[in-house]
């Protein structure tokens, strides 16, 4: 059953502070004849909030989907919770994505015929919950993000700012350890890019979840507590 | 041919914030002491310099004379700083009028990483001047966190939110300028010791 469900406690003692929930090493990636990453090595801590940043064409979304399992690399390794995952098989990395990792982009995403509630369930009915619990839980997690009196409203009835927060909250549910944020604010105005942001950071440290965000906004990547810059695919 | 390669350095020209102009806005809704003018000054406008109290009465002073303000008569005062100031007819105009003005945006604008840019070039090399631009990178990204933060705490007032704008907004365009500033180090190198040799 998913943390989520269990709604449980948050705690950010130091002592799990320092342990490196998921990390990549000399990672490299090209696509076709051109080389997105170029040896590129970056820890990530649990409960941190690391900022990706970097020029437009650096890197920085490449290393982003290999971290999360989506893209294989040619060339390096990827640890998750003391384990390597990117030779794993799809299945397993599919479950990962599902179970332990979140994920937001730039447009959230949700399912454009299913209501703001039925889209923050769905990640937990995938998990196996029973739809009844999984949305009374999905209900209380838009109370979370503000967004409750849209949980009968579809996507294209709410503004940019209100069903990013819907997003954010789909992609928390399952209470992974590390959410994967690329762009999560580069369709909004500056203040529903700051809702969300404010609002993503807060219940990320409220529920210890691990955070790369992707951002070429140094607004944005201010929300973190650190920082990696990706230049022509290496990070440092 | 006049050789007009050189390095030149602005200075800022910035309109400021007349104090004057402040107290006058706050003795709009009534007359006030010095003290109580400071007081309200301090808690309006968070991300200012809070004014000294010698600074309050020798501007009162100054609008007194200009007929902008009139100290309160049948008073008795306990002190100068408990005299009530109270704003006249004219310096209710002179608020509107001030008030109705745009304030020039600044032409030039000092900018002293960019002096450290080229001092850096100019007395050693590239590598101590794209040092310095990214430690100032980080300081400034540390800064920027730490406005965030302020921005983020539920206690906080608009007031300070949008002071935490004002100054989030201009660290971003430092940093904006800092990086364009990394990508170009190598050809401003060469300009600037390509000038060098000539002079």
């Amino acid at each position: 059953m998913s943390r989520s469900l269990m709604m449980a406690s948050p705690t950010r003692g130091h002592e799990v502070l320092d342990h490196v929930v998921l990390s990549g090493h000399s990672l490299v990636k090209s696509f076709g004849r051109s080389r997105a990453l170029r040896g590129a090595s970056v820890e990530l801590r649990r409960g941190e909030i690391l900022a990706v940043t970097g020029p437009s064409g650096s890197g920085k979304s490449t290393l982003l989907l290999c971290l999360a399992g989506v893209l294989t690399p040619d060339g390096g390794e990827v640890h998750y919770d003391g384990r390597r995952i990117d030779r794993e098989s799809e299945s397993v990395r599919s479950r990962l994505r599902r179970s332990e990792f979140g994920v937001l982009f730039q447009f959230g995403q949700l399912v454009a015929e299913m209501t703001a509630a039925e889209n923050v369930a769905l990640p937990l009915l995938l998990e196996g919950a029973r739809r009844r619990d999984a949305m009374s839980c999905a209900r209380e997690w838009l109370g979370r993000f503000g967004v409750e009196e849209f949980a009968d409203q579809l996507p294209g009835q709410m503004s940019g700012g209100q069903s990013q927060r819907v997003a954010v909250a789909r992609a928390l549910v399952t209470g992974p350890a590390v959410l994967f944020a690329d762009e999560p604010t580069g369709a909004l105005d500056t203040v529903a890019g700051e809702r969300v942001m404010t609002e993503l950071t807060r219940v990320a440290r409220e529920t210890d979840t691990a955070v790369v965000l992707v951002t070429h906004d140094a607004r944005v990547a201010a929300y973190g507590e650190r920082e990696i810059v990706v230049r022509d695919g290496v990070a440092s | 041919m006049r050789n007009e390669c050189r390095v030149t350095i602005h200075i800022v020209y910035s309109g400021g914030m007349s104090t004057g102009h402040v107290l006058l806005g706050l003795l709009a809704e009534g007359e006030r002491h010095g003290y109580e003018l400071k007081r309200e000054h301090d808690a309006r406008f968070p991300a200012a310099r809070p004014l000294a109290f010698g600074q309050v009465y020798a501007t009162l002073e100054r609008m007194r004379k200009r007929g902008w303000v009139d100290a309160a008569t049948g008073v008795k005062a306990a002190g100068p700083e408990r005299t009530p100031y109270a704003m006249t007819g004219a310096g209710r105009e002179e608020l509107a009028r001030w008030l109705a003005d745009v304030e020039p945006p600044s032409p030039f604008v000092a900018n002293p990483l960019s002096v450290k840019v080229t001092l850096a070039l100019l007395t050693a090399d590239e590598a101590l001047a794209q040092d310095y631009l990214r430690r100032q990178r980080e300081a400034h990204l540390a800064r920027m966190r730490e406005y965030t933060r302020r921005k983020s705490d539920p206690g906080r007032s608009l007031a300070e939110v949008l002071a935490a704008d004002y100054a989030l907004t201009h660290l971003d365009a430092d940093l904006r300028w800092i990086d364009a500033a990394l990508e170009r180090v190598a050809d401003l190198n060469k300009e600037i010791h390509s000038c060098h040799a000539r002079s």
